[in-house]
């Protein structure tokens, strides 16, 4: 191969890349699929599983929302419009648990962190499947978890409008998942 | 056809279309003292640069109809350096010409710009408007707060009344215009702005947010109907009253979902649970005279199109996409339509 | 061996020792002239053109293309880049018409159709209108003013590059689906965090700084040259209109650039990328401060569009009416004034954001009173076509054009100027039909009669005159036909910046004939950039002065030698073609052997120094990339800024680095 076609190869190589990620960063969900599917109890996938084993494979929806810059913004906007503010403030916890810490009691993978959403979980937090459809709870997982870090930072929001509330997310420290269940460790 | 009637058969429909178009959403509408005003000024504007655009032309087309004289001063008859020493007086003719022309025209805007400032102290009637994301939030204010009213979308104005209309913004700035009534003034966030306007006619009026505001600013406009004082503060008491009860078993079935399902996390119903903040209030929603904000006339089969599928409408509303069952939308619309 | 001289110096009394000192010096100084050659009546014709070419042209092969400093070099560059981005900007705008063209279309989307229109005002504004014009004035204005080079050409290749770059950034995100979509100037808190995720507002916004430090540059570089780089004898009073108007306009641009640079880089991607809260309303920021330093800079930056078109239109007018401008110091005066006012006229772009009333009405005098210079202007260019002989080629059609269309939207800019007006007509198609006529009538027109006017100067060859005159009547015909009825759609309430509009409200009848209208322009464009290209190869031979003009730039072979002249043209009059029949004065002495320029006095042009041109050097170009990084770097990280500094830092010291530490003193030619 001569040291040109190499080259050339490598740079085609390089703008491919550069356009699938950029592309998923950008890109809209406005229609996401699946439309208007509610997250029914049974089908969210197991964050607990006693006695070892592994934990199941990541839903395919993750891709579209995880590192999606528009699903973080959306997910900022209805943080704050659903109240979420009242129990886990900005992140940093009150009645609810922080959402800025490495501690996820329920899991911190993306689709996790929806089933917490949609199902509720023990001593407070409330089931929002029903209230809100599959798109918007993915939006708010994406947005959660930028608040501890876990998304690349070139698809996070610095701030919010509004007073301010905290290290901005494009300055929080890379996160990590770490369970409190010794069981997933 | 000759050419001369040819170019008036197509000027005619123009002016014509104009004329039938401007009572509802146009500069012409002429339907406010404010916009009269616009008019009479942009009258005067328009009748003075006019005629400063024609003594410009006729110097133009002189100077071109004189390009085969003999006697010109240029560098072939060896007088380049030479003037017309009439140009000379002429420049300055010109000169006075246009700043005595342009300074009438400023003195002019000042004092129409003075008289619809005072406009603005003489005030009977306030609103707030809080634009969002493509829709209008509506709240008449009332000295005893029990009359406070909430509505979206549309406004409406007794004709003769100074109204002061607050403008508040919740995200992004917008742009309160009615064209047939008044210019505009931005919603701006973190500020407070305020405009007046006194309706001299009664009509139906549309105003387009005047401002981008992000993906949907083509579908964000306000319906405005100034109506007689009995008849608006009749239509202010109705829209006190709470949503009526359903009686159908089909509207029945529809509120069970409305007030427990995902509309009222977002949208509130007087006199029932639901009393979600973040969108438009839909107590009377079936009395409006459009849907989503001007993007379409309300009428049946528009709100099942809305109901089931805003996205498509809308796309990038804030309102979801839920993708209800063909039994929950008929429920839903026919609970809907009997909030007028 | 002992010097015998040294012992009789040492032996004479001391002011001997003197007098033998001077003399040896002297006697050095002379063999040392004899070995630098310097053009003059000993070194003249073939040989002084082989001289001057061995010390003038750049090395070859792909290094030397990137390291040329050669101003016409880097002057067609700019243009043809400019003229790819108008290509590009204008098909954007062909597919908003499209869209447009019917109520409630579906042809393109909501978000696509935010895209185009950014992206085509982006463009147009940062990637055309000011490029086009600083890269005319680079080639023409060393030229125009007799001289050999433009002060420092390095940092205009400089200039070029940081464009160039710029431009790529914006346009490889468009095919990136990256482009920004919050319109050409992007207003807080829509561009802020939180409502436009993402990177592509942090792309536009550095997009805006590679093209504000690519402006400066040329604007320094532009200025420095017009003032200090004039052929002796050319005074401030005898200098063209041309190099008066992109005086005025390089000082503009020192200005006024660096408000847009700090607002979007300095204050917005930070807002962006770490959090500050300059815009946040809720932390003590202001939405309305983006719009204040940003209109702060965009009300001038349209003058700056507009004035070198005034210069065009003068030098079209002074040669083909056959005299120079009727009151050339009213152009002048008029010209300066104009630069000055419209730094205070940008509040006019913000009278529906609720100020104090009493404020705008001062912006209402001043915008208002800023028609006066231009409206003199356009006195003197008629009187000047009043007492001369119109010559009406394709130039000159451009300026007839320009005339008619101009102060229509001059005057129409008069109208928007009054607040009571303008709070109607404000961000609806009124106001893009205003800006249309006085950027594309103001502007572009006068554009496109220069290249006519100076494509036989640049390539030697003349643009066809039928093909020329065909091109302009559709231009004029299809511009009038698309942006005229967009008045009229403007008052009938359609606002700007909107995908689509709803049927029933009068606007479908303007808004198909402004469709049908720009495709009529974009064919007339079409056609005069297929003459260009024809003529490249197939136009007649011209000489050196095919429009029998006045001004230096006619004074040498067409195209003009790498050198621009053999010998330095001296000048007595402002028209100094016409003033020496036949034969231009020179002045000689200046080295043959080495890049060298003669730098006179900035108001009476008297030779004041023989200033070193720099050689051909990489280091622009490997600066412009190490710059270029660091700016596209800090889209994503703000690390970028100081890590960033290190290769910056080691490029331009390498291109600052000194050439050459010995003195050479020389006598100044008298």
């Amino acid at each position: 191969m001569s040291s040109r076609f190499r080259a050339s190869c490598i740079l085609l190589l390089a703008a491919a890349a550069l356009t699938v990620s950029a592309c998923n960063r950008e890109e809209h969900h406005s229609r996401a699929k699946p439309i208007g599917e509610n997250i029914p109890a049974g089908a969210s996938p197991p964050t607990i599983f006693p006695g070892g084993g592994s934990p199941p494979p990541l839903d395919a929806r993750a891709a579209l929302y995880d590192n999606n810059a528009n699903a973080i913004g959306k997910g900022q906007q209805l943080f704050i419009q659903m109240n979420c503010v009242g129990c886990h403030s900005h992140g940093g916890g009150g009645m609810g648990p922080p959402l800025i810490d490495d501690q996820w009691r329920y899991g911190g993978r993306i689709d996790q962190i929806a089933t917490t959403i949609a199902v509720g979980r023990p001593n407070g937090m409330p089931a929002w499947r029903g209230k809100l459809t599959a798109d918007q709870i993915w939006d708010l997982a994406a947005y959660v978890r930028s608040l501890s870090g876990l998304p690349s930072k070139d698809a996070v929001s610095s701030r919010s409008e509004g007073m301010s509330a905290g290290t901005p997310q494009t300055l929080t420290p890379h996160g990590e998942i770490y369970n409190s269940d010794s069981a997933q460790q | 056809m000759s050419v001369r009637a040819s170019a008036k058969a197509a000027v005619l429909p123009l002016l014509l279309g104009a004329c039938q178009y401007q009572h509802y959403q146009s500069d012409f509408g002429g339907a406010a003292v404010e916009d009269r005003q616009f008019l009479t000024l942009f009258w005067i504007f328009i009748a003075v640069c006019a005629f400063m655009y024609v003594l410009v032309i006729a110097f133009l087309i002189a100077g071109i109809a004189r390009a085969r004289r003999v006697d010109a001063n240029i560098v072939e008859t060896g007088r380049h350096h030479h003037s017309n020493p009439l140009m000379r007086s002429t420049l300055i003719g010109w000169t006075a010409l246009i700043g005595v022309g342009l300074a009438g025209l400023a003195i002019a805007s000042f004092f129409t710009d003075r008289s619809m400032a005072r406009a603005a102290t003489n005030q009977k009637l306030s609103v707030t408007v809080t634009g969002n994301q493509w829709w209008w939030d509506i709240e008449y204010n009332a000295a005893d707060a029990s009359k406070t009213l909430r509505t979206a979308n549309e406004l409406h104005l007794p004709v003769g009344v100074p109204t002061r209309i607050f403008l508040n913004s919740n995200d992004v700035i917008h742009s309160f215009w009615v064209p047939s009534l008044a210019g505009k003034q931005d919603l701006i966030p973190g500020r407070k702005n305020d405009i007046t306007v006194l309706p001299t006619r009664v009509g139906v009026f549309r105003g387009p947010c005047a401002e981008f505001c992000g993906l949907q600013h083509a579908h964000m406009s306000l319906v405005v109907v100034v109506e007689p004082y009995a008849d608006f503060i009749k239509w202010w008491d109705h829209q006190l009253q709470p949503a009526p009860q359903p009686t159908t078993p089909l509207a029945l079935a529809g509120y069970k979902y409305v007030t427990t399902g995902p509309c009222s996390t977002c949208h509130a119903i007087g006199g029932t649970p639901a009393n979600g903040q973040v969108g438009p209030d839909l107590t009377h929603l079936a009395s409006r005279k459009s849907l989503a904000a001007g993007t379409m006339p309300m009428g049946e089969g528009n709100l099942y199109g809305w109901v089931e599928d805003p996205q498509s409408l809308k796309p990038g509303v804030n309102m979801p996409t839920i993708g209800l069952e063909p039994g929950q939308l008929h429920a839903v619309v026919a609970y809907l339509e009997t909030l007028k | 061996m002992t010097d015998i001289r040294a012992d009789a110096f040492d032996s004479m009394p001391a002011r001997e020792r003197e007098r033998a000192r001077v003399e040896e010096e002297n006697r050095r100084l002379a063999r040392e002239r004899k070995k630098i050659a310097r053009d003059g009546p000993k070194l003249t014709g073939e040989k002084l053109a082989a001289r001057l070419d061995l010390a003038w042209r750049r090395p070859p092969g792909i290094v030397g293309w990137l390291a040329t400093v050669d101003h016409k070099e880097i002057g067609r560059r700019y243009i043809l880049t400019a003229l790819g981005f108008l290509v590009l900007g204008g098909i954007m705008a062909l597919f908003m018409r499209l869209q447009l063209a019917r109520p409630d279309n579906a042809m393109i989307g909501a978000e696509r159709y935010n895209q185009l229109f950014s992206m085509h005002g982006s463009t147009m504004m940062f990637l055309f209108a000011v490029p086009v014009m600083e890269g005319v004035a680079v080639y023409i204005i060393p030229l125009m003013l007799g001289t050999r080079s433009t002060a420092f050409p390095r940092l205009n290749a400089f200039s070029y590059y940081m464009y160039l770059f710029g431009g790529l950034l914006l346009w490889i995100a468009f095919v990136l689906n990256m482009a920004p979509d919050v319109g050409w100037f992007e207003y807080t808190p829509l561009s802020g965090p939180q409502y436009s995720p993402g990177k592509h507002t942090d792309i536009w916004a550095q997009m805006v700084t590679y093209t504000e430090v690519a402006a400066l540059a040329a604007a320094v570089v532009l200025v420095c040259t017009i003032l200090k780089a004039r052929a002796p004898g050319m005074t401030l009073a005898r200098m063209p209109l041309f190099a008066w108007a992109m005086l005025v306009e390089g000082i503009m641009i020192i200005f006024a650039m660096p408000a847009v640079a700090l607002v979007t880089t300095v204050l917005l991607i930070p807002d962006r990328l770490v959090g500050t809260q300059f815009f946040n309303a809720g932390e003590g920021g202001d939405a309305l401060l983006f719009q204040h330093m940003f209109w702060f800079f965009g009300h001038p930056e349209v003058y700056i569009i507009f004035l070198p078109a005034t210069g065009f239109v003068s030098v079209i007018v002074e040669t083909f009416c056959r005299r120079p401008v009727f009151a050339h110091s009213v152009v002048v005066l008029a010209l300066i004034s104009t630069g000055i006012l419209s730094f205070g006229l940008w509040v006019h772009h913000m009278f529906a954001t609720g100020l104090p009333r009493v404020g705008y009405s001062f912006f209402t005098a001043a915008s208002i009173s800023v028609s006066v210079p231009t409206g003199l202007q356009i006195f003197c260019w008629l009187a000047t076509m009043w007492d001369g002989r119109p010559r009406f080629e394709v130039p000159m059609l451009y300026v007839v054009g320009f005339i008619f269309t101009f102060v229509i939207g001059g005057l129409t800019g008069v109208i928007l100027a009054a607040v009571p007006l303008d709070l109607q007509l404000h961000d609806t198609y009124f106001v893009v039909a205003h800006l249309h006529y006085v950027l594309i009538g103001g502007a572009v027109f006068p554009l496109l009669g220069i290249f006519t006017y100076w494509f036989p100067k640049i390539t030697g060859r003349m643009m066809n005159e039928r093909l020329g005159k065909i091109g302009f009547w559709l231009v004029f015909f299809g511009f009038h036909a698309t942006f005229l009825p967009m008045h009229w759609s403007g008052m009938l309430g359609m606002p700007r910046r909107v995908y689509t509009y709803p049927a029933g409200l009068g606007l479908e009848v303007p808004n198909l004939i402004s469709t049908v209208g720009a495709f009529v322009l974009a064919f007339g464009v079409v056609l005069f950039v297929a003459n260009g290209l024809l003529s490249l190869y197939r136009g007649a031979i011209a000489g050196p002065n095919p429009w029998g003009a006045a001004s230096l730039e006619w004074a040498t072979s067409s195209p003009p030698p790498v050198y621009n002249f053999e010998h330095m043209p001296v000048v007595d009059s402002d028209t100094p073609l016409w003033d020496t029949d036949g034969e231009l004065p020179v002045v000689s002495g200046l080295r043959v052997d080495q890049k060298e320029m003669l730098l006179t006095t900035v108001v009476a042009a008297t030779p004041d120094v023989r200033e070193p041109v720099p050689q051909a050097s990489l280091w622009p170009f490997v600066s412009a990339c190490a710059v270029g990084l660091v700016f596209a770097a800090s889209i994503f990280s703000a690390w970028a800024v100081p890590f960033g500094l290190i290769p910056c830092g080691i490029a331009l010291i390498a291109w600052f680095w000194p050439k050459d530490m010995k003195r050479h003193p020389e006598p100044i030619i008298s």
